[in-house]
This record gives structure tokens, sequence and C-alpha cells, in this order.
């Protein structure tokens, strides 16, 4: 088990060097630079703003400073455009905010999506079944830009106590988790169901059914386990994903999460702080799959 | 039972809170002005910044020497300046500043913190990247490019602590117009210094918890991304005249989202308007949306270096086929045709040098060699992934196919590789835009000078130069219109680029807002603005 969890460690951290290293050039070689404006920025300043931020050295001396500070003072480098904010402010404001809205989105996701997939797949080819199957079918093919303005417009604009944007009150998180969640939840349905189908096919429960165990005790303690296994796969990247916030939901509902960043960032070509969103983002993937490889190793004793 | 008592709560509930006040309407009863800005400014240093959304904040922060006017385009009534007075040559001004004028902590507003800030903005180190804009200072481009090694070169002279003198580089009679710009208005020299070296980037001066100013709002919180609050600086000298105790900008980039906020009661004023919602507004409630012109034309390039676009015929002829009046009926929304480069403004009409007109066109390119569109490369029509600039060029592309029997392919780029293809004259026929900086024609002709960094199509013409250089010298404002209106001749007749519309700004506005006139800058004077409660509901 230790030596499974070493493993693991040495290969995330191999994985985010890649990434930085290739994230880091990938970023320097997009036309255009973060001094790309409207307004043409003359020669003179221009060399002085490359200057401050020493991006006029030769890029192998930028990419050894850059990795030189990150590895020995955690420091992930200045905004561009923002001159005296550090990427790493950008980022503990930000993500705060998206965890928030992720955990709560995850929530709905699972109780949703869950649920709705192990009844679809004990009553499969009933109409609940069906009923569940358009759920999570409308879910996946409907974005987000389309589910949130609708619920923004039906549900906001129609309860006073909803917003339909912001970041203000208590009740502004509950449109945006509902979007998010709902998403997700209609992957879970799917994947819940697939996996329980799986597994009720299965001797062991077959056995169990003959032996006269009741059907809910079979489904609780024996088939779930095995039945999630998909589910669970998908959850840890996905969790990542949504605890990381999302540029559609942000911008549908005038959140100031992290999502935002990862699309302004690369259109307004902040260097450092799309290096540090990747950086962020991949240490939280890394760490996710980490955590649901451990969940399967528990609900899987063959993975042990 | 329970649940009959689940359903009563609920419905009281949401009963409750169907009557409870809107944000816009509690705000309209504390007085403060809720207003859509589109994006985090990127400083509050108004010396590091350079775009629209920072003007916004900083007309509230901030103080010039004179004021905009709350109804009229031209004119500056005094701001931190009692006075500024030219001579007669409109060269020299002597500025006699407001003794009463302060900083929002408390210390007076003087002729030392003007000659710092303009020191500090032109210095080279510091790196502004509006400093351009105070080249019309005598010695200010030659101190900022580091010609001269320090500001003494520069024209300005501190007579006393209230008075400074400004030498110019030439007659300016439009001076004042320019003074109304962000990059005239002082900082704070104690403040400033305290934190770090006159060019220092990054001064941490201007955080929220160290920032002073001298206008009539000071800064009372921000939250990255999520909103700006100023609230009412009790040292501004004129603060008794000013009725908002507050303005709270939101950055919402998205203008449907905007939109929503503005019709859920979340907003005064939205940033902006898309043509969906103008259509959607012009039917429901036209009394809250507003349709003005705006200092900024559409322009179309074309790459004078290129052929055929290196031949007038061409270019003339691809401006004579364009329909800009159709343009401006189903693109879109509120914009005006263009019949010059320079919107009118003031006293200053541009002239009429661009028509619909195919015969002319179809003559004009067989006599470049192309008869009916004969032999006509396929030319590249480069755009920025925006959706009004996709019609835009979809129905220009048809306009040309028709009259003059070419085709164009409409080639799409995200904004910043749009921008560098521009930069390095990398494309054939470019769309894009200008906005003015401030009311004179000037603005919207420098640009079009050999070697400007905005000009970017390889066009240079001496003639349009001399004129130029002539109204530099012109110190009668009549002479000097004269001879701009001649150069914007010449630009027009040699076309190296094509105007489509003259800007229009559509956005939506709350009836309980008062004193928010139509401006073509679009810098509306804040200490003018007042809320009303309005007495019936959404």
């Amino acid at each position: 088990m230790l030596k499974l969890l070493l493993s693991r460690f040495l290969q995330g951290l191999l994985t985010l060097f890649v990434l930085i290293t290739l994230t880091f050039f990938l970023v320097r070689a997009m036309p255009g630079s973060p001094y790309t404006e409207e307004k043409a920025i003359p020669e003179h300043i221009l060399a002085e703003k490359k200057k401050s931020m020493g991006l006029d050295k030769p890029l192998p001396v930028q990419y050894a400073m850059y990795l030189y500070n990150l590895t020995f003072s955690q420091d992930l480098g200045p905004m561009i455009k923002k001159e005296g904010v550090q990427v790493s402010e950008i980022i503990s404001e930000s993500f705060p905010v998206s965890m928030m809205l992720g955990f709560a989105s995850m929530g709905i996701a699972l109780m949703v999506g869950i649920p709705a997939g192990v009844i679809a797949a004990v009553r499969k080819n009933s109409p609940t079944d069906f009923a569940c199957l358009a759920f999570a079918m409308v879910g996946i093919c409907l974005p987000s830009f389309v589910i949130g303005p609708l619920l923004a417009v039906f549900a906001g604009l129609n309860l006073r106590s909803l917003n339909v944007g912001g970041w203000n009150s208590a009740t502004d998180w509950i449109l945006p988790a509902i979007t998010l969640g709902l998403i997700n939840a209609a992957y879970l349905a799917r994947l819940s169901r697939g996996g329980m189908l799986d597994v009720l096919s299965q001797d062991y429960i077959r056995t169990a059914k003959a032996k006269g165990v009741p059907a809910g005790k079979i489904i609780i303690r024996h088939a779930l386990r095995g039945g999630l296994i998909p589910a669970v796969a998908f959850i840890g990247p996905a969790f990542a994903a949504m605890i990381s916030g999302s540029f559609v939901i942000e911008t549908i509902f005038q959140i100031p999460g992290m999502g935002q960043h990862f699309v302004n960032a690369a259109t307004d070509r902040e260097f450092f702080l799309i290096q540090g969103l990747v950086l962020f983002y991949g240490f939280l993937i890394v760490a996710a799959n980490l955590l649901a490889d451990l969940a399967l190793i528990a609900l899987n004793p063959r993975l042990r | 039972m329970l649940l009959r008592q689940f359903f009563i709560t609920a419905f009281s509930v949401c009963l409750f809170s169907c009557e409870k006040e809107s944000q816009v309407e509690r705000a309209t009863r504390e007085g403060i002005l809720l207003i859509g800005n589109s994006a985090d400014p990127k400083s509050l240093d108004l010396q590091v910044v350079s775009g629209v959304i920072e003007s916004n904040v900083m007309r509230a922060l901030y103080e010039g020497l004179v004021q905009f006017h709350p109804t009229e385009d031209l004119g500056a009534p005094p701001g931190a300046a009692l006075s500024v007075t030219p001579d007669e040559t409109f060269t020299v001004w002597t500025v006699r500043l407001r003794p009463e004028a302060k900083w929002s902590d408390g210390a007076p507003v003087t002729a030392e913190d003007f000659r710092f800030s303009y020191e500090r903005i032109l210095t080279p180190s510091f790196g502004a990247k509006y400093a351009e804009m105070l080249y019309f200072l005598k010695g200010a481009e030659e101190f900022n490019k580091r010609e001269t090694p320090d500001f003494s070169s520069v024209g300005f002279e501190v007579t006393n602590p209230h008075e400074f003198v400004l030498t110019l580089r030439g007659p300016t009679p439009f001076f004042k117009e320019i003074l109304k710009h962000y990059t005239w208005f002082p900082v704070p020299k104690h403040q400033v210094l305290k934190f770090g070296e006159i060019d220092m980037a990054g001064n941490p001066w201007s955080r929220v918890e160290n920032l002073v100013s001298n206008g009539p709002f000071r800064i009372k919180s921000y939250r990255r991304n999520h909103h700006i609050e100023v609230e009412r600086n009790p040292y501004y000298w004129d603060a008794e005249n000013v009725s908002l105790n507050g303005i709270r900008f939101l950055p919402i980039s998205n203008s449907f989202t905007e939109a929503r906020m503005f019709r859920d009661g979340q907003l005064h004023i939205t940033n902006t308007a898309a043509p969906e919602v103008v259509d959607l507004m012009n039917h429901e409630a036209p009394d809250m949306l507003r349709q003005e012109p705006y200092l900024g034309t559409v322009i179309y390039r074309y790459n004078n270096n290129r052929k055929p676009l290196d031949d007038v015929r061409v270019r003339r002829a691809l401006s004579l086929t364009i329909d800009r009046e159709a343009l401006c009926d189903s693109v879109f929304r509120g914009f005006e045709p263009a019949y010059g480069m320079t919107p009118p403004m003031g006293d200053y009409d541009p002239p009429h040098g661009v028509e619909l007109n195919p015969e002319k066109a179809k003559k004009l390119m067989a006599e470049a060699g192309f008869p009916d569109g004969e032999g006509f490369p396929r030319l590249k029509l480069l755009i920025a992934s925006r959706e009004t600039n996709a019609a835009l060029a979809t129905a220009i592309q048809a306009m040309w196919r028709e009259h003059l029997g070419i085709e164009v392919e409409i080639e799409n780029k995200e904004w910043s590789a749009y921008m560098v293809a521009m930069q390095e004259l990398d494309y054939d026929i470019i769309g894009g835009g200008w906005i003015g900086d401030y009311i004179d024609p000037l603005t919207f002709l420098e640009m079009w000078s050999a070697g400007n960094g905005n000009n970017r199509t390889g066009w240079a013409s001496e003639p349009f130069g001399e004129k130029l250089k002539e109204s530099f010298q012109a110190n009668n404002p009549a002479d000097r219109y004269r001879l701009l209106y001649e150069a914007e001749e010449i630009l027009l007749n040699d076309s190296p680029a094509t105007p489509i519309s003259w800007w229009g700004k559509n956005y939506l506005i709350h009836p309980s807002v008062k004193g928010w006139e139509p401006l073509l800058l679009d810098n509306h004077p804040y200490t003018n603005v007042r809320l009303v409660p309005q007495p019936t509901k959404r």
C-alpha cells in the first residue's frame, strides 16, 4: 500500500513537471504577447515593460528563473497586466469561491445522479428507467450555457429571493450550483446505472436472491459496492474540475471564481497566471485521481 | 398535516420575498449608484492604466484641472484648478489651483503634486503606457524617450504652491479637452513616495488600504471580479454639491448576464446592451433603453503593401460598394453610417469622403485591370471572433460579390492573434475600429501619419503629414480645423482604410437615475448624477 502511494506520488510529481514545462513553452509560442493591445504601446515603453517583468531575457533563462522561483520560494510569478498583483493572490481569492460552489454542485450531483442511476438499474426497462435515462440524456446534451440562462430567467427573475447574478447573499449559490450539479448528475446517473446493471447480473447477486436476502439489502450491501466503481472513477477528476470553477457558469451568474481566469488568462496572454492555474489544476487532478484510486481500492478488494 | 404546514410556510416565504425591495430600490434610497463596468480595472493607479473601464472608476476617484461638462461635449468647468488660462498663441497655459482642494487624507493638492505626477508618468523607467498623452507638453516626448536626462527640460514650471505654467509643443487651442483625460489627473506625491520610488512598477500605494485620491469619491471597498465601491469624499472641495453617497462598479463581462441583472433590479445602468437586448427593450421598455452616439469609428483597413490593394483605384472601388446605410439598419443598433473617418464633433464636420456608388466602383476596377472582377485575386478578410464582426463581414462580403463580382474569404482569429496580424500587416483586409481619446479630430487623424503605431496599413502620405504638421502650428481654431479637414480629405481620397459607421453606445438605464445625459465620450461627471426613488415598481 505504502509502495503504491509512493509510486503514485512520484508519478504525480513527474506529471506536474512535464505540465509546467509544456505550458511554459506553449503559452509563449502563442501569437501575441501580454502587451498586445488595441492601442499600440510605443516601442520604448514596451521595452521598459518587458524588462521590468524579465520578459526580455532569452526563453531558457526565463524558464530557469521560473523553475527556481517556483521551487525555492513557491513563487508563481506576477500578473503582467495588473502591475503589483501576484498570481498567488488571484488564485487564493478566487479558489475559495469556486470550491464552495464546487462542493455544493457535487452534493447536488451525488444526491440526484447516483440514486437516479441505481433506481434506473433496479427497475430496468420500466418507465422509471426510461425517465431517468431521458433526464440523463437531456442533462448531458444541454450545455450549461443553455440551462444556466434558462434557470436565471425562470427562477431568478420570478423569485425575488433568488438573484439572477452576483455573489453577495447566501442564496446566490443556488442557481449556479443546480446548473453545474445537474450536468454532472446526468453523467453520474448513466455511469451508476451501467455499473449497477453489470453487478446485478452477477452470480453472487443471483445467489443472494436465491438465499432469500431482501431486495433492499442486496442492493445496498452487495450491489452498490461494485456498481459504483465507474461512478467513483468519474467523480475524482470531475470533482477537481468542479471545484476549480467553470468559465461558463461564472460568466452567466457573475461569480468571482477561478474558472474565468482559465479563459481570460489565455486570451490576455497572462503567462504567469496561465502557468499558475495549470499547475494548480494539475495538482488538484493528480490529488483527486489518487484519492479516487484509494476509494476504488476500498470498494474493490481485487485491486488490493 | 405537516405537508400542509410546509406549503403554507413556503408560500408565505415566497410572498414575502416578492415584496422585498430590489437592490436598485434599496440603493436608490441609500444614494448608491449601481453600474455595470464590464471588467475589473487593471489597477487603481491612474498612471499605469489605459482603458475605458479604468477611466470610469478614475473619474469617480480623481479630479483633473478641469471637469467634464454634464450635458455638453465641449466645455470644461473648473475642477482642481480655479482657472486654466492660455496666452494669445495657445502655447503657454497658466494654471491657478483651487487653494481649498484636498486629497482624501486631508492633505492639500498642490502644484508640486502635479509636477510630480507629470514627471512620474513621463519617467522612462516607469513605463506608463499612456505617457504619449502628455506629449503635448514641450520636451515631454524627448524626456520620455530618454533623449533628455531629466524633467527640467519639460515645459512645466511651478511658480508658487498653487500655481504653475505649462508650455506646450505648439499652439493647442483645444488643450482643455486634452486636460479632461485622466492621464492629466494628479497622484498624491506624499502617498506614492511613501511606498516606493517614483518609477516603481506595481507601487502598493494604489492598493485599497493605501489609496488616496482627490476626486468627489474615495475608495470604500474592492473585491476583484466582484465589485469596486467608492464613497463620498468628505475632503472634496465641492462635497456639498455631490448628490450620490457612493457608486458600486460591477465587472460584468457578459452583456446578457448584465441585461438579466438589470431586469432583476440589480443595476441602475448597464455598460452595454447587445443587439438582441436592444430589440427586446425597444419592444418592452423603450424608456429604459438609451442609444447614443459615441466617439468612435468602425473601420476596415486595407493592406496598402499588398497587391492589388496597393492600387488606390481598387481600395476606392471596395469602399464605394459598401452600403453603409444598410449595414447600420441590419447589423448594428444605434450606429450611424459614416461619411468620414472622424465623427462630427463640436464645430468639426468631416468631409463627405465615402459614398455608395457601384457604377463608379466598377469603372475604377476596370481601370485597375479587373473588369467585372475578372482576374481579381481571392482576398482574405480578417476579423476578430465576435458575433457582430462576423455579421458585418458577411454582409460586406456579399456587397462586394454583388457589385464587383469579387470573392473575399472571411477569416476569423482569436483576438490577440488578430491584433498581431494587424500590427505586423499580415492581412489583406481587416475589420476594426477606433475610439477617440478626446474631443478633437486629431485623435482620429494623427494615427494615420507615417510610422504611427496605430496606422497599421502601410500607408504613408507626405501631403497628409504636411497638413497635420501645419495644423500643429495654427493658433487660430478655424484655420486649424480647415487644415485637419484638408488632411482628412487626402486620407479619404487615398482610402488606406475605409470608415463604415460611427460608433453608437447602447445601454439600459433605470428611470431613477437623473442627470445622466448623452455625451460623445460617455464620460459622465458623477457629481451631477442624482437618484430619485420611483413611485411605481418595475
